[in-house]
């Protein structure tokens, strides 16, 4: 660090020499590149990259943060070794692979279906689009929270209306242990959907409508369209959309803590809700830090494959 | 291009946009109902609020926001028929349920923290990240690139990942639980979103606006401060708000490391429920007042909605 800041004064000295008229005014442009760079860059040292790898660190040792006196142990890979053997561990993968999934592929429908009916430009979509646009700009606590007064089992809206299009009588959606994790992709489907739609939407806009015009000249029907020029020019809007919302989805945290905290049972403990638990109720610091890592190389290593798959299809 | 009612998709015909309109309302309803329910529940009666079948008409009362703002305590028949006369509408209110205001709630505090460390954190995260912006967008950076793509991949980091040593950090620092804290952790969280929105805009604002000015004697810093940025104010204004709402919303390390001095209303609301039993119309009338602002600035923001959501990548 040292060694780069005392460069930009002597930059700075150089710029100001070799012209021999033309003087630099001010800061020269290396120097202010450096000096508007790097607060951002040291303020995210210190927040992203110094923690996530004092967090490498413990998930080496047995350290527990409530117990600031307790003699912190090298452990070696035992915490690895510990998570890969726990059958909780891989319960908590698998919930939050079919949340994942089915909320995935659920928005997608959804979403691809009201871009594509949304560009059929009609007098009044400006303002559905904001309406539709709107849950996903809330907080996920609180929606949690007031869907959690929707899915009241004795006087919630959520069993009333189901109730009024099917007989089903009482029921609860998230105290069963077979329809949470329903509950959790529907509140997350309400919320993100249009995420999606929006950038289909604009994916479908990109579309040149000559491109159209000249699949209907050559007598192309409007079902071959849709497959050789539709889907193709809005796939790479499509995977850009899911691979920001995997991401977060994979990570997500506050809906389920105040939905269902992870019950009933453990039937919605979601990966970051299990390591939540391990890091801040039972204060198994070091194992929820492994824990911690194995989450962020996986979402990282797939993000990474599937950049590179998305730049082969954008190119294409 | 074909005969007047020849189905195209280049221009829609009327029966096709129609079936649009209907499938997209219903959706839309879909995305309202829950969050007009909460409102309307915000103005019933505890009673109102667990009736079942659910009520759609009933008498509005501001029940839920006094007790929202306000601890009380129940007292015994006597004690209520020997207090003097209530000198305001709101103990009015309380005393019908046989209760007295003993003191204002934290409710307003909570408000309050939400708004502080968003405004700090929104002010810090775009001004740093403006300066970056402009550096990755005008100037050759080493490593620029790698540099960019470092800053996004800060945002798949899982939360908790971080929350572990930041709360350790925190804790020898004593940033727990503080404004500055949290301000700090926001401004970093919310610096990959400003930084990637920012350079979106700023790349598309001609070079020579600023070389145009530097002939006339602006150092480059002026002509940074007094061409580029105006001309980048609708992308500051994306940000900022992008960045606020971000802020506002944030709950997974507000809950881990504030408790109460600087905790924000994300982790408090979900409390409301527990005191006193189910008082819905008090969760309502929080969920409300915390939603508002950001049903506000979605609204305003509607034409930037797209380059927020994707961190500039899609601008229009």
């Amino acid at each position: 660090m040292t060694q780069v800041s005392l460069k930009a004064p002597a930059i700075r000295r150089l710029g100001g020499g070799t012209g021999p008229r033309q003087r630099v005014r001010g800061l020269s442009d290396r120097a202010l590149a450096f000096y508007f760079v790097l607060p951002s860059l040291l303020l995210l040292l210190a927040i992203n990259i110094f923690p996530l790898a004092w967090n490498i660190y413990l998930s080496f040792t047995n350290y527990r943060a409530n117990m600031p006196g307790f003699p912190v142990r090298w452990v070696g890979d035992l915490n690895y070794a510990r998570l890969l053997g726990s059958e909780d561990v891989w319960a908590a993968m698998q919930h939050t692979a079919h949340f994942v999934g089915w909320a995935m592929l659920i928005q997608v429908i959804l979403g691809f279906g009201l871009a594509w009916l949304l560009n059929r430009k009609f007098k009044g979509a400006g303002l559905f689009i904001t309406l539709i646009a709107l849950p996903m700009m809330l907080s996920k606590a609180v929606v949690g929270t007031f869907w959690t007064y929707i899915f009241q089992p004795q006087s919630g809206i959520f069993n009333y209306i189901v109730n009024f299009f099917a007989d089903v009588g009482e029921f609860t959606m998230l105290g069963n242990a077979d329809l949470a994790p329903w509950a959790l992709i529907l509140v997350d489907t309400w919320m993100w959907t249009p995420f999606i739609m929006l950038i289909v939407l604009a994916g479908l806009r990109s579309v040149p409508q000559d491109l159209y015009e000249a699949a209907e000249v050559d007598g192309a029907s409007s079902w071959r369209q849709f497959w050789t020029i539709t889907v193709p020019m809005v796939l790479p809007f499509l995977m850009l959309a899911v691979l920001f919302r995997s991401i977060e989805c994979f990570k997500l945290f506050d809906m389920v803590a105040e939905l269902t905290s992870g019950g009933p049972g453990s039937a919605t403990e979601l990966a970051n809700i299990f390591l939540k638990r391990q890091a801040f109720e039972t204060w198994r610091t070091g194992y929820a830090a492994a824990f911690a890592v194995i989450l962020f190389v996986t979402t990282f290593g797939a993000a990474n494959i599937y950049v590179k798959f998305w730049t082969k299809v954008k190119e294409r | 291009m074909g005969s007047a009612q020849a189905h195209s998709i280049v221009e829609p015909g009327r029966l096709s946009k129609r079936v649009a309109v209907v499938l997209v309302a219903l959706y839309a309803l879909f995305a309202v109902v829950p969050m007009a329910w909460i409102v309307m529940t915000s103005f019933k009666t505890t009673e109102d609020a667990i009736a079942y079948p659910p009520k759609v008409v009933f008498d509005p009362t501001l029940e839920g926001y006094v007790h929202l703002f306000t601890n009380r305590s129940r007292q015994t028949e006597e004690y209520m028929q020997d207090l003097p006369p209530a000198e305001h509408w709101w103990q009015e209110i309380v005393r019908e349920d046989n209760m007295v205001i003993t003191g204002p709630s934290r409710f307003a505090d909570r408000y309050l923290n939400s708004l502080v460390i968003g405004f700090g954190a929104t002010f810090l995260s775009v001004f740093f990240g403006a300066l970056a912006a402009y550096a990755f967008s005008r100037f050759k950076v080493p490593l620029r690139d790698d540099l960019m793509f470092f800053i996004l991949s800060t945002r798949m980091f899982p939360p908790v990942a971080i929350a572990i040593p930041v709360f350790l950090m925190y804790r020898e620092l004593g940033l727990n639980d503080t404004h500055l804290g949290m301000i700090i952790l926001y401004t970093a969280v919310n610096l990959s979103l400003s930084v990637w929105i920012l350079k979106g805009f700023m790349d598309e604002i001609p070079r020579e606006y600023e070389e145009a000015a530097m002939v006339d004697g602006y150092t480059r810093l002026q002509a940074f401060v007094k061409v580029v940025l105006p001309q980048a104010k609708a992308g500051i204004a994306a940000a900022a708000i992008f960045c606020l709402i971000f802020s506002w919303n944030e709950y997974n390390f507000a809950i881990l490391l504030t408790s109460g001095n600087a905790q924000t209303a994300p982790p408090f609301i979900p409390l409301i429920i527990g005191v006193g039993g189910q008082d819905w119309p008090a969760v309502g009338a929080a969920a409300t007042l915390f939603i508002l602002p950001a049903v506000i600035f979605t609204v305003l923001l509607r034409k930037y909605l797209l380059a927020g959501i994707t961190f500039g990548a899609v601008r229009r």
